[in-house]
């Protein structure tokens, strides 16, 4: 799983060695890494749901190796657009981040998946208390949620990529939802 | 797919064209309709244009490789990203090929292919390509001043802008299938605009026939203004007296205005256009006003505040 994981990498690195990545490779690798980041991030939105479907409770104990490779994506996009794209030109990005508004909502998307990184220890799980540590990582929702929208507003026009992810989350989330709804029902009932 | 002669031909050994033309329709009456169906194109992307003169539009920027130029493509008639052109345009037929000019002229006609080649000399250019998405190329392209083809149609005094339609063809272009624009492609520059000898007819690029990809058999190439105002794979050009509305400028209204043109110092709502990436180099670089082509250009926008006209 691990390995698999960095699959796409691998063929981005040597894609970049030999020359493969096209006429605008620095376009290719934000574009790969991007998508990476947001495919990562609903599979781990996914681990919930699959667990409780599944009834396969040790499903759980992948979730955080993933969610650290969504953050791992998102560092390689987030550094590909900081370093190829704009090679450290800090008011081109300052602009980009305020005028722009695919990156002004895709930058704090990548900025809240840090203290999800930071806290994904079990020391500081268990300096968090599983309560706090669990609201806080529910910022993944918004994080997810940003993601999608910021390739949403990125394309000129052929939204169906983004689509498919925005239709995905919102199955993933809608399970949460009812999930949320049902156990409100049970507990009115049950009272 | 065919190879290009890679060692170059005295002038001397080329076949005159006229006489091309005539073995061709020689061959072409005896053989049959049939059989001619059969028979290879005249030419084909990637094989030599003949005839085709250097001419003085040269640019101290080095050029952009046929590799690049040819697989990094946006013709949304063949796909959304950039690889599929190359890919999957393979299916257009760019032989028989008609362009109807036609509109507010004295003159209408409709061209074969073969016979708009001939309208004025060929001669290549080199120009700057930029995108509004941000990347840029440079690019040899072949053809002649479209004023050559309007002059030969003489547009009446009704004629404010020329309009150029792309192909619609689903079967022959994938792309056309999905309703991601709203086919058939369509584009438009004023009239003035149209006449300004650095506005190009293509029929090549590279010295060779245009590649599917890039617009074939005929495209029009507008260096001044960002790629998506040269309509490819023209099958109309019409004179009209109303200013006609493009196909991106329908789609969206805010981000697409008519006119187009390079300028770093009006924003695209999601781009900056400060900077452009040249394809293959790994800095960005400034964008130039109009492209570069300024002291040519600007006088056409002389009191036209381009913010409001972007």
């Amino acid at each position: 799983m691990f390995l698999a994981a960095l699959i796409p990498l691998a063929k981005l690195s040597t894609g970049a060695v030999l020359g493969t990545l096209g006429a605008n490779p620095i376009e290719k690798i934000i574009r790969t890494t991007g998508y990476w980041t947001l495919s990562f991030l609903l599979i781990t939105l996914a681990v919930t749901p699959l667990r409780i479907l599944l009834r396969q409770p040790w499903l759980v104990r992948l979730r955080r190796m993933l969610g650290l490779f969504a953050f791992f994506y998102g560092t390689l996009h987030f550094t590909g657009y900081l370093v190829l794209d704009q090679f450290f030109d800090w008011p081109a990005i300052l602009k980009d981040i305020a005028k722009r508004p695919f990156i002004t909502v895709g930058f704090p998307s990548f900025v809240l998946l840090i203290p999800l990184a930071v806290t994904s220890t079990d020391a500081m799980m268990r300096r968090l208390g599983g309560k706090r540590w669990q609201r806080l990582h529910r910022l993944v929702y918004v994080s997810a949620a940003g993601g999608v929208i910021h390739y949403l507003w990125l394309v000129k026009k052929d939204i169906s990529d983004p689509l498919r992810f925005a239709t995905l989350l919102t199955v993933l989330l809608g399970f949460r939802a009812i999930v949320l709804l049902r156990r409100r029902v049970r507990a009115v009932s049950a009272a | 797919m065919r190879t290009t002669c890679s060692p170059p031909i005295a002038p001397s050994e080329i076949t005159p064209r006229d006489r091309y033309y005539d073995r061709r329709r020689f061959m072409q009456t005896a053989a049959g309709a049939a059989t001619a169906a059969l028979l290879p194109r005249w030419v084909g992307a990637g094989e030599k244009l003949p005839g085709v003169r250097k001419s003085g539009y040269v640019l101290p920027d080095a050029l952009t490789s046929l590799e690049d130029v040819t697989h990094y493509n946006n013709f949304y008639e063949f796909g959304t990203d950039k690889e599929s052109p190359s890919r999957t345009a393979g299916s257009l037929k760019t032989r028989p090929w008609t362009v109807a000019v036609e509109g507010d002229v004295q003159k209408p006609k409709v061209f074969d292919i073969d016979e708009l080649l001939k309208v004025a000399p060929l001669e290549e250019r080199i120009y700057r390509l930029r995108c509004v998405e941000g990347w840029s190329m440079v690019v040899p392209w072949v053809g002649f001043p479209l004023a050559e083809l309007i002059k030969r149609v003489e547009p009446t005094g009704n004629a404010k802008f020329v309009e150029f339609i792309t192909l619609h063809d689903p079967i022959q272009m994938p792309g056309q299938r999905s309703s991601v624009l709203d086919w058939p492609y369509r584009e438009a520059l004023r009239l003035d605009e149209a006449m300004h000898p650095l506005t190009l007819l293509v029929f090549g690029l590279y010295g060779e026939v245009l590649p599917n990809q890039n617009g074939a058999p005929v495209r029009v190439v507008v260096p001044w203004k960002y790629g998506f105002k040269s309509a490819k794979s023209i099958v109309r050009i019409r004179f009209v007296e109303q200013q006609p509305v493009s196909t991106w400028t329908q789609a969206v209204p805010s981000e697409y205005g008519f006119y187009a043109n390079v300028n770093p110092e009006v924003d695209h709502p999601r781009w900056s256009q400060a900077k452009e990436r040249r394809l293959g180099e790994f800095f960005k670089r400034p964008t130039l006003m109009f492209n570069g082509y300024a002291e040519q250009v600007a006088h056409l926008y002389a009191g036209m505040d381009l913010k409001t006209f972007f």
